[in-house]
Formats: structure tokens, sequence, C-alpha cells
């Protein structure tokens, strides 16, 4: 059963092969029920291989070697799989919810003009993620990790007609390759001291590490989680990835690309062990990372824009979870936010699709009574990531929350006031989008909104849509309601996977093979983990309540408590558009305008003017004249007879 | 004695001859001063016992080339005498003068050392019983039939090759006066207009 | 007492030189030619002059065919002259240079 483990990428795969060749043939819908099928299908597998392994009992970790792929001297790569319980952890919430988005995104993009490119694409993603998850070793892993830069690329510039969308994919490339950088180096210590790259005997020999490489291989690998998963400070590319289409958003930038970070680390958590000062390190980067986003989160006017600073918030608990030791909570809250923040993008794609193109929530409202499902479950993923019980984002958030005051009352500190910051701009957002007035009907008749979706393709989803003004919102069709109930559910029951209490905590057990020595014990009482809790549903109702009394029903307000150096993102953009925008097109204008231009081209063409004037110069040899020639011969005779001459030393 | 007689006399008519070529303005002279050169050619192949060549020599070279050459002046009527004192060509007559006389020491200082090596490469003697063109024809027509064989092709190649060169050009049609020269014209700026 | 050879060979060598002088200065075409030939007899003399000092017949035999190899080579080179110097008369070697490059 656990042999099948192949089939988990295979799949994805062959719908990439086989949409690149015949998508456009199958057409939309078709194409896209292709590529959610080849999901379905590698979910079942997983399902499968989920089976087999938890029947295994106690050694639940199998290596499937494909072939060998680098055999260089000392240095030998096996591509292969690691099929261990973190690796299929990843794979089934990486095919589980992507066969949803994929099922929301049939009916999305329903009347773009690339339909079947997309699903090229998505089903490209696919294939690197699980490749990145399942592979053996560091390279293979890599060989996913580009992949699925690369897709990211490829999808967030999916309109590319749209210039700020074509910048926003070159962004997002760029800053992950100085992340993929750290990567590299990271790769070339780990086979200078280790010898392999194989996880199994990287993990073995982590203990042989000296502390400084130990530190330098994590920090670098570091370096190249903070460049996927968004991360201070190279985070600059996630907000702007936006301009990609919803299912995009979801799926690559909620669910599953930029959790590869958070994967990598907890791979690497034997050397982590080693290496606390790296820990260290990572935990701060982590905290500091999640206050920063949840504060710009506070002011942005575009709902995809507040979600994508949300995922960054919570990307950094996630690496304050990794930093704490505690591997367990930060896969854990890994699994949570995919539901529901998957489930928030889903959402807000919806309202979108339902608004008709429109983003800003200043010009939403009301829509509770016109899209009742997507505000449903909307609400659901709203309760969840506030970190109100019992729903799933309260247990991980928590969970992480108490590893932090184990490792730091002031991490704790840093992640509390963050969870109380997304309590308040989740609410703010779920206010002003879902009730109060309905700022639509006014707005409309003053145009459309500044950012728009759809790159002046006709959009669909049942039935034409003609002039803007008039309109009622409409909710959307059944191919995407049914993702967002599905999510909601998972959303709310998600909690399950990982209770606090005896016997219940299954992840944790589950990952024990895998994370189990270097996992921190709590050893808090459970007095001070009940004041934990406390607080942290405290700061929760608190966020809510201050929006509820800013943003409100009753207050009607829809700005307020926004000011510019939040909205800005605390000028970070501008600041690397000063450093590094700035010299690097100097550079690039000079390299453009003299070093190719003159030296390169200078150089070619001169060696062609040198050529033409050596060969006019030559020219005056060919002189047509006979007698020119013969003396020439004559001077060859008397230079042979010159040289016997001397020779013969006459 | 005699020889030396002979060999002054000779080699003076050769040399004479030589520069009459080099310096006559007239061709016709420069052809006869050739004459003269190869008379003397021939006295000293005598005095080196190489009877039949100097016959040859003065049946072939001074009887018939030269012939060829006073056929070919008298026919093109280039005779007239050409201006030595002018050079066109800028440098030629001091690298001439200094290619030629290089030459001339150049093989003259090369002659004075014996340097050949290996086993000698003797066809068959000269000296002994025989005359020299018995001796000359049984080489010829046994060691070097194949030369032979193929020099007598050489010779017919040249004579087709001199018909050919110098047969007469195809006819040139004459255009009548009365025929409009536009009409029909072969030009290549008339193709391109089309 | 016959003449040694190395006067025969210092008399080609002169003839020779003289005629390579004579081709490289002079314009005529004909007297050009007839220079050429001046250096073949030059040549044939030296050959001849060698066979007589090293008892071998095959240098009278090499004249021998650089005679027939001349005798063809003027017919050739006049029908050549003949065929470019027919329309022109007083034209010199100096007025061919079409492979002027």
């Amino acid at each position: 059963m656990v042999e099948a483990a192949w089939l988990i990428p295979a799949l994805p795969l062959a719908g990439f092969l086989i949409l690149m060749v015949a998508g456009r043939r199958l057409g939309d819908p078709y194409a896209g029920w292709l590529a959610t099928a080849m999901m379905g299908g590698s979910f079942g597998v997983c399902l499968v291989v989920l089976a087999g392994m938890v029947g295994e009992g106690g050694h639940r970790s199998f290596t499937q070697t494909l072939f060998t792929w680098v055999a260089s001297g000392s240095l030998t790569i096996d591509h292969g799989f690691l099929v261990d319980p973190l690796s299929i952890t990843m794979a089934l919430f990486v095919t589980g919810v992507g066969a949803l988005i994929h099922l929301y995104a049939t009916g999305y993009m329903h009347g773009d003009p690339n339909y079947s490119k997309f699903f090229v694409y998505l089903n490209l993603f696919a294939f690197s993620m699980l490749m990145l998850v399942l592979s053996s070793s560091f390279l293979g892993t890599f060989l996913g990790w580009e992949g699925v830069g690369a897709c990211s690329y490829l999808l967030i510039s999916f309109w590319f007609e749209r210039p700020t969308a074509a910048t926003a994919g070159k962004k997002a490339f760029v800053t992950n390759r100085v992340g993929d950088f750290g990567f590299m180096v990271a790769m070339f210590v780990i086979f200078a001291s280790i010898g392999s790259l194989q996880y199994e005997a990287v993990a073995a020999g982590a203990e042989s590490l000296s502390t400084v490489t130990a530190t330098a291989i994590a920090l670098l690998l570091f370096v190249g989680a903070a460049g996927k998963s968004a991360q201070l400070p190279l985070y600059v590319w996630l907000p702007d990835a936006m301009e990609g289409p919803t299912p995009v958003s979801a799926l690559i930038h909620a669910a599953t690309m930029v959790t590869a970070g958070v994967f990598l680390m907890v791979r690497i958590n034997p050397i982590l062990g080693v290496a606390p000062d790296a820990a260290l390190v990572i935990a701060v980067v982590g905290a500091v990372t999640a206050l920063f986003a949840a504060t710009v989160a506070c002011a942005q006017n575009d709902i995809k824009r507040v979600l994508a600073y949300s995922t960054i918030s919570q990307l950094g608990y996630m690496f304050l979870a990794v930093g704490s030791g505690a591997y367990v909570a930060a896969v854990f809250h890994m699994v949570t936010h995919a539901f529901f923040k998957a489930l928030m993008f889903l959402g807000a794609g919806s309202v979108i699709h339902g608004l008709h193109d429109q983003q800003d929530m200043t010009r939403m409202g009301g829509l509770r009574r016109w899209m009742p499902v997507t505000s449903a479950t909307f609400i659901v993923g709203w309760l969840a990531i506030a970190g109100v019980p019992p729903f799933s984002g309260f247990w991980s958030k928590d969970d992480i929350l108490v590893n932090a005051w184990e490792r730091s009352p002031l991490l704790w500190a840093i992640g509390l006031l963050t969870a109380l910051l997304t309590a308040y701009y989740m609410s703010r957002q779920v206010l002003l989008v879902f009730f109060g007035k309905e700022r639509w009907r006014t707005q409309a008749a003053k145009g459309k909104g500044r950012a728009t979706e759809h790159a002046g393709a006709g959009h669909g989803g049942g039935g034409g849509h003609g002039g803007s003004a008039g309109r009622v919102p409409h909710e959307s069709p059944w191919v995407m309601t049914f993702p967002l109930a599905f999510l909601a559910i998972l959303a709310a029951v998600g909690g399950v996977l990982n209770l606090p209490f005896k016997g219940w905590a299954l992840l944790e057990h589950w990952l024990e093979p895998v994370v189990g020595e270097n996992l921190r014990h709590l050893s808090v009482g459970s007095g001070t983990k009940l004041a934990l809790v406390a607080a942290a549903v405290g700061a929760a109702i608190a966020g809510i309540g201050v929006a509820w009394v800013v943003f409100g029903p009753r207050a009607g307000r829809v700005e307020g408590l926004a000011p510019s150096v939040l909205a800005r993102s605390w000028y970070v953009d501008d600041l690397y558009r000063l450093v590094v925008e700035r010299p690097g097109r100097a550079l690039a204008d000079f390299s453009a305008s003299v070093v190719d231009r003159k030296v390169i081209d200078g150089a070619v063409n001169g060696v062609g003017a040198l050529v033409r004037a050596g060969g006019s110069r030559l020219r005056v040899v060919q002189s047509g004249f006979v007698r020119h020639y013969a003396l020439v011969i004559a001077g060859g005779t008397l230079a042979v007879l010159l040289f016997v001459l001397a020779r013969s030393g006459v | 004695m005699i020889d030396w007689l002979v060999f002054a006399v000779a080699g003076a008519a050769m040399l004479a001859g030589a520069l009459g070529v080099v310096f006559s303005t007239n061709p016709v002279h420069a052809a006869l001063m050739l004459v003269m050169t190869l008379f003397g050619v021939a006295v000293l192949f005598v005095a080196q016992a190489a009877h039949f060549l100097a016959a040859v020599q003065v049946i072939v070279y001074a009887g018939a080339i030269v012939v060829l050459f006073l056929f070919v002046i008298m026919l093109l009527g280039i005779d007239k005498a050409e201006n030595l004192r002018t050079e066109p060509l800028r440098g030629q007559r001091p690298l001439a003068f200094l290619a030629g006389l290089g030459v001339l020491t150049a093989v003259l200082f090369l002659a004075r050392g014996a340097w050949v090596t290996g086993a000698s490469s003797r066809v068959a003697p000269i000296s002994g019983p025989g005359s020299n063109v018995q001796k000359l024809a049984s080489v010829l027509f046994s060691r070097y039939l194949l030369a032979f064989e193929v020099t007598s092709v050489l010779l017919v190649i040249a004579v087709v090759g001199a018909v050919v060169l110098t047969g007469r050009e195809p006819e040139v049609p004459v255009v009548p006066d009365d025929v409009p020269v536009s009409a029909g014209d072969d030009t290549i700026a008339s193709e391109v207009d089309q | 007492m016959s003449v040694p050879g190395a006067w025969y060979l210092a008399l080609a060598a002169a003839v020779f030189s003289i005629g390579a002088i004579g081709l490289l200065v002079r314009r005529n075409v004909l007297v050009m030619f007839m220079c050429i030939e001046l250096m073949l007899n030059a040549v044939n003399l030296t050959f001849v002059t060698y066979a007589r000092l090293l008892d071998d017949i095959g240098g009278q035999a090499l004249v021998f065919f650089v005679l027939v190899v001349a005798a063809a080579e003027v017919v050739v080179g006049l029908g050549i002259i003949v065929a470019i110097f027919r329309r022109r008369a007083g034209a010199t070697a100096d007025d061919i240079s079409l492979l002027k490059g």
C-alpha cells in the first residue's frame, strides 16, 4: 500500500502533461474537471498510503527510491520518496485542500480565455509541491521548491497583460530566488559536513555537527524558508501576489507553497536541536513578522490584501512555534491555517465574483443578505482565525502560545498582542464586508473600484452581466460554494486533530517518529496553562470588541484607525525601492547603455572593423599586375635560397 | 686551350644575347637576340658532349619557337617600341634588380659547397662506348618511356589548346540602321522594369 | 683540358638572373615570354653540365623533356596572348589588371 506513494505526485504530473497537450481542446469546463479529478485521485492515494502506514504500527518511515539521480564521486543522490508521518500529513492537506480549490476554480475561472492554461499551471504546481514534501533528499525538495516558485510566478502573472500582475510575478520570483540562494549554500554546507543530502542520513549525522556548522546550516535554510514563507524581510512579494486569480491566492499563498518553509524547518529538526541559537533567531523573526504583518493588515482596504498580510502573520506564528521547539504545534497550525485561510480566500473570491470584480472593502457591506452561504462560511473562518473556542484556530494558536511562553515570556507577549490584532482586523473585515450599509449600491454609480480582478476577460458563473449600476450581488454557483462549506466544516472541527487533553493529542503522537526527540516537552503546570488560555481568549474578545465599536453596525464607520504608515506597510516597500531598485536600475541602465553598447558591441564590432581595415590594407597586394606577382615569386625564391644558405653554413 | 676559347665565345654570345633581349626596345630585335643566345647554348651543349640535344636545341628552339614568336609579333602588331625609360609601377625596378642579383649571389654561394647526400641515382653513364644519341635513346625509351608518351600527349593538348584559344569568334549580327535600338533591348534595365 | 663545370654553372646562373630581371622589368608581353625562355635555357645548360660532371645520362634526358614542355608551353602561352591582345594594339602586361582585389 505504501508502495503506491509514487502515484501521489504522478497523478498531477499526468494531469499537467495531458492538459498541456489537449487542454485547449478539452476546454471549459472539462479541463478543470480533469485537473480536479487528478487532485482528487492523488488525495485518494494519500489516504491509501496513510491506511498502510497506520497499519504498520511502530515503524512508519518508508523510503521508495526511483533511481539514482546524481552519482558523481562521493556525491550520490537518489531520487525517491520518503513517506513518513510528516510528509504524508503535508501531502494529505496539500492534495485535499488542493482538490477543493481545483473544484472551486472550475467555476471561478469560467469564461476566461486561458481557462485550460490555468489548470495546466495548477497541476504542475501540485506536482512540484508534492515532490517538495515527499522527496527523500534535500535536492529533491529543492527541485519541488524551485518548481513551486516557478509556478507561483506563472500563476501570479496569469493575467499578464496587466502590468501590475506581471510586475508582481517578477517580484515574487526574484524575492524567492534570494531565499533559494540560502537553500543552495545550505545544501553545499550539508554535503561538505555530513557527506550526503538524503534526509535520513542527515538526521542521523546531525548530532556530529559542530554547533557553528549546524547554526550556519539552519540559518541558511531559514533564509530559504523566509523567502518562500514570506517572513521579514523577504515577505514583500506576498501582498503583491494578490494580483493573481483568487484560487491561486488560496492554494499557493495560503495553504501550500508558503507552508513549504515551515515544512523544511520541521524536517531539519535534528539540526535545530543542536543549534539552539538558530532556533532562537527563527522564533524571534517569526514573532516580529507576525506582529508586523498584523499591524499592517489593520489598515488595508483591499479584501485580499488583508488576507495576505494575515497569512504572513500566521506564518510568523508557525515559525515562532518552530523556533520554540514546538514542531507539532507548528504543523497543527499549518493544517488548521490551511483550512480557514483557504476558506476565507475562496470566500473573498466569491464576494469579488458576486460583486462583479469589486475588491475594495469600503465599497462592500451588508452582503449577508445576498450571499448567505459565503457569509456563513466566512464567519466560521473568521471565528477560527480569531481564536474563538471551540474552532480549530483556537486550539492550534493556543498550542503555539503555550510553547512560546515556555521559551520566553517576551515572545509570548508578542504573540498575544498579535492575536489581539488578528481578531481586530479580521472582525473589521467581516463587519465591513458582510454587515452594515450596502455601500455598493451607491458606489456602483460612481464606477468600479481600483483593483479589478479579471483583466478585461469576460467572467461568467451563470448568466451574463450587463452594466454596473443597479445590479445586486448574487451567490456563487455550487462548484464554488461546496468547497466553502466543506472547508468551513474542517475549520470548525479541525481542532480535534490535536487536543491538549490526555490521549487526544493525535497529531503529536502521529508525528513522534519524526520530531520526537527534539520536541519541547511542556513543563508548565495546568494552572499556568489555563491562565494563558484565558489570556488568549481575552485578547480575541478584546480585538473583536474594538472592531465592533469602531466598525460595527451602530457606528457605521468605514474609515478609521488606519494611519498611512500602516497602510504603506511601514514603508518597507519604499525602502526596498530606494535601496534595491534604484541602484539596481542604475546598474542595469549603465550595463545596457555603456557596457553592452560601447564595450561589448564595441568589441564585437571592433573585431569586424579591424578585420575590414586589415583587409583593405592587404588589398593593396592584389594589384592585378602580373609583374608584381612575379616580383613576389622572385622574392620568395630569394628567401628560400637564403634560408638554405644559412642552414648549410656556407 | 681550344675549349676555353669555345667557352669564351659561346659564353659571350649567350650573355650578349641575354642582355640584348632584356634591353631591346623593339621586340623583333629581342627575338633575334634570343636566337643568338640559343646558338650559344647549343655550342656549349656540343662542348659538353650533348650532341643530340644541341641539334634538337637548334631545330626546335631556334627554328620553331622563335619563329613562332616572330609570327605572333607580326600577327598582333605589337612591334612598336616600348618606352624603357619610364616605369609605371613604383619600386618595381629597384626591387627587381635586388631580387635578381640576390638570387644570383645566393646561387653562386650555394654552388661552392657540395652537400649532396645519399646514394647516387645514376641512370646510365655518359662516357664510354656508343654515341650520345644511342645512349640517350636507350634511356629514353626504356626507363622514361611513360614520361615520353605523356609528353606526346602534352603536345597534342597544346595543339588543341592553341586552336581553341585562337579560333575565330562567332560573327556578331550587324543591326541594320533602320531598326530602332530600343525594340527588344536586352539590357538589364529593361528586364528589371518588367 | 676541359673547362671546369663551375664556369658553366656560373654562366647559367648569370643568364638565369638576367632573364629573371628582364621578366620583372619589361612590359611588353612577348619580351617577357622571351625572358622566360632565357631562364629555361639557363636551366638546360645547368642540367647538361651536371650530366657531364656526374657522368649521368639522366640529366640529358631531363633536358629533353624540358625542351618538349617548353615548346608546348610556348604554344599555349602565345595562344593565350593572341586571344587576349588580339583587339588591343600596343597593350602591355600592365593593362591586364582585372584580378585587382
